[in-house]
């Protein structure tokens, strides 16, 4: 694996490097954006990259990336093409603690309607999630879980569980669980002993833990199948599996508040017009039209209130305002600080 | 080259002797030349970023030297308990596509060539399928819901769900499968090699099918037999997405806990720091795995 890593990792800067020569001699109105592919950069492609870029008067090339590591490997490299990246927002921010991001300037993206914590410094919110607690509900029917202490009580609830593999967003409903209030959660968590409390918590419910799962496609697909009976994971993930069917239901109740953003590289060679760019894209009737194609919400409030998304489908949106009001957004600072921490006391409990 | 360091009186003889020489010397390089290319990707493709990754391991990522990445593997429990998954699983996989493979290329071995050929495709059928698509497969096998867990109960084999996959069973079973050919082909053709009528010569002395079997065959396949087990144990180290995808998150090895170090931390000292451990590790292992054979051969030089 480390050989076919550092492989990889020269073959990409030799790629790189090629690209970039190509890249200088192009237009200066073009941009290039780059996203994860699939469904999700469809509807951004059709939702916000061709319309905002036709109304800018620019072109939009699209390139696809597994993670942001991809975008530092390229700064890194000083062989920067992309002009802005879409990311999670807690890679993000750590990118953007590393140097490795533009500072995005506010004065030129509008975010004064924004659902609030959802942009940063180095990142501007494009679209809201939630991590939720979802079940069977073949299994559970019209008795269903409902909060982070039923999802820990296997004697109410019995069946299997399923639980992230990595420690982002795992610790919070620990604590919740434990009877810690919503509004308290990050406080303990940066408290001596916070982590441990919750990995304690944890440690609890691993038995009853059948799968730790590491991406969005896999815990979809183990509601899809009925392989475990309770679960976390992405909102929008699941409403794809109801749709398709499958026995799944999930609540907004004490879920986490997220958002995915867009970042610009440091160095990008369009980093002005791209700055522009993410200002167009974060305007309302954009974000609105996006949850056409996605169950992810808008981080511009204002989306909500030019008539595009129904009242009925704004009850299914992470960022509608009655959900927002039940859920915990996660703070991005106490992960910059404390995630390495937490990270590898969550791997001693995984490997116990 | 070696004509000016030749003494001043030369007969003939020798100086034929010096040309011959030159030859097997231009001969050499010649052969060497032909070895380049290999030589060169060799040196930019593993020694280079081999070497890089080293480096890397050392500093932080300002650039000042640092020991960090090392004391981290120490201090963490998590990473001893890793690496001592991801031998685990390597040698088990190894010891099964051993046990398997080796009565599969036995059978293969004493067929006619015709029929033997027709199961070495069988054998390699496996490859023309992408490792992922298989290891999905499993899944799809094994889960809970799963196929096996369904005719099991629906036979009335077992009433509860075994739990087949998302744990080290399935990681072992995806694994297996797709290691066993790497095992199967260096043993078939090492026992293709061997030479028939030294087992004739065996029943000859009296040896029963057993005992030639046990001190004639066996002792000549067991070239073959380490030729697999090594490539199979090597491949298992580096091993990534099977036991992602089957493992459940039960199952972290080495190859996984890199990832994570790169795509979420974009740490990349901590991830060198890990695959020169895993290396120096393999080292270390073969190294003593060699002497031990070559202690057991002395042993057994007898025959």
């Amino acid at each position: 694996m480390t050989i076919n890593r550092s492989r990889l990792a020269i073959a990409s800067l030799a790629i790189i490097g090629a690209v970039g020569l190509v890249g200088a001699t192009a237009g200066a109105e073009e941009l290039t954006v780059v996203s994860f592919g699939g469904a999700y950069q469809a509807a951004q492609s059709k939702a916000l990259f061709q319309p905002a870029a036709k109304a800018l008067g620019i072109t939009v090339k699209e390139e696809t990336y597994t993670s942001i590591s991809d975008a530092v490997v390229k700064v890194k490299a000083g062989a920067v093409t992309w002009d802005v990246v879409a990311s999670g927002s807690g890679s993000a921010a750590r990118a953007g603690a590393g140097g490795y991001l533009e500072k995005l300037d506010y004065k030129v993206i509008d975010r004064s309607s924004f659902v609030p914590h959802t942009s940063q410094d180095y990142c501007v919110g494009g679209d809201v999630f939630s991590t939720v607690m979802a079940w069977n509900t073949k299994t559970y029917g019209d008795n269903h879980p409902k909060s982070w202490a039923d999802f820990w009580d296997v004697k109410k609830f019995p069946g299997k569980r399923s639980y992230r593999k990595s420690v982002a967003g795992a610790l919070e409903p620990a604590l919740m669980a434990d009877g810690v209030p919503a509004d308290k959660v990050y406080e303990v968590l940066s408290s001596p002993g916070g982590i441990e409390r919750a990995i304690k918590k944890i440690k609890e419910l691993k038995p009853y833990i059948s799968v730790w799962w590491s991406s969005g496609a896999q815990h979809a697909q183990l509601m899809k199948d009925g392989e475990v009976d309770m679960i976390t994971g992405w909102n929008g993930r699941f409403d794809v599996v109801a749709k398709d069917g499958g026995k799944v239901a999930y609540t907004f109740n004490q879920a986490l508040l997220d958002y995915d953003c867009y970042a610009i590289p440091k160095g990008a060679p369009h980093k002005d017009l791209a700055m522009k760019f993410l200002n167009e894209i974060s305007k309302p009737q954009y974000q609105a039209e996006f949850t056409k194609y996605i169950t992810y919400g808008p981080t511009n409030k204002k989306a909500y209130e030019i008539g595009k998304i129904s009242a009925d489908y704004a009850a299914k949106l992470p960022s509608s305002p009655q959900n927002v009001a039940v859920q915990l957004p996660v703070d991005l600072d106490w992960y910059i600080k404390n995630e390495e921490k937490a990270a590898a006391a969550y791997q001693n409990m995984l490997t116990e | 080259m070696s004509t000016p360091t030749a003494p001043a009186t030369i007969s003939l003889s020798d100086d034929h002797a010096a040309a011959l020489s030159r030859d097997r010397l231009i001969e050499r390089w010649v052969m060497l030349s032909l070895a380049a290319p290999a030589f060169a990707v060799v040196f930019v493709c593993l020694i280079v970023p081999v070497g890089w990754l080293f480096y890397l391991s050392f500093f932080t990522d300002s650039g000042a030297a640092t020991l960090i990445n090392y004391r981290h593997l120490i201090e963490q429990p998590s990473y001893v308990r890793i690496f001592w998954t991801t031998f685990k699983v390597s040698a088990l996989t190894t010891a099964i596509c051993a046990v398997l493979g080796y009565p599969l290329a036995y059978f293969m071995s004493q067929l006619p060539t015709r029929a033997a050929n027709l199961c070495m495709i069988a054998v390699l059928l496996p490859f023309w399928t992408s490792l992922l698509v298989r290891t999905y497969a499993w899944l799809v096998l094994l889960q809970r819901t799963g196929l096996i867990n369904h005719w099991g109960m629906q036979l009335g084999l077992w009433s509860e769900p075994l739990p087949l996959v998302n744990n080290l069973t399935g990681t072992l079973i995806g694994m297996v499968h797709i290691m066993l050919p790497f095992i199967v082909l260096p043993l078939y053709g090492n026992m293709r090699s061997i030479d028939r009528s030294l087992l004739q010569a065996a029943a000859n002395l009296g040896a029963s099918p057993v005992q030639s079997f046990w001190r004639i065959f066996l002792p000549l396949s067991v070239p073959g037999l380490t030729a697999g087990a090594l490539v199979v144990f090597i491949l298992c180290l580096g091993f990534y997405v099977t036991p992602e995808v089957l493992g459940g998150g039960r199952v972290t090895m080495v190859s996984s806990r890199i990832a994570t170090d790169i795509d979420t931390f974009l740490n990349w000292g901590s991830a060198s720091a890990l695959g020169a451990v895993l290396l120096v590790l393999t080292f270390l292992l073969l190294w003593i795995a060699s002497r031990l054979a070559k202690n057991l051969s002395l042993i057994g030089a007898g025959h």
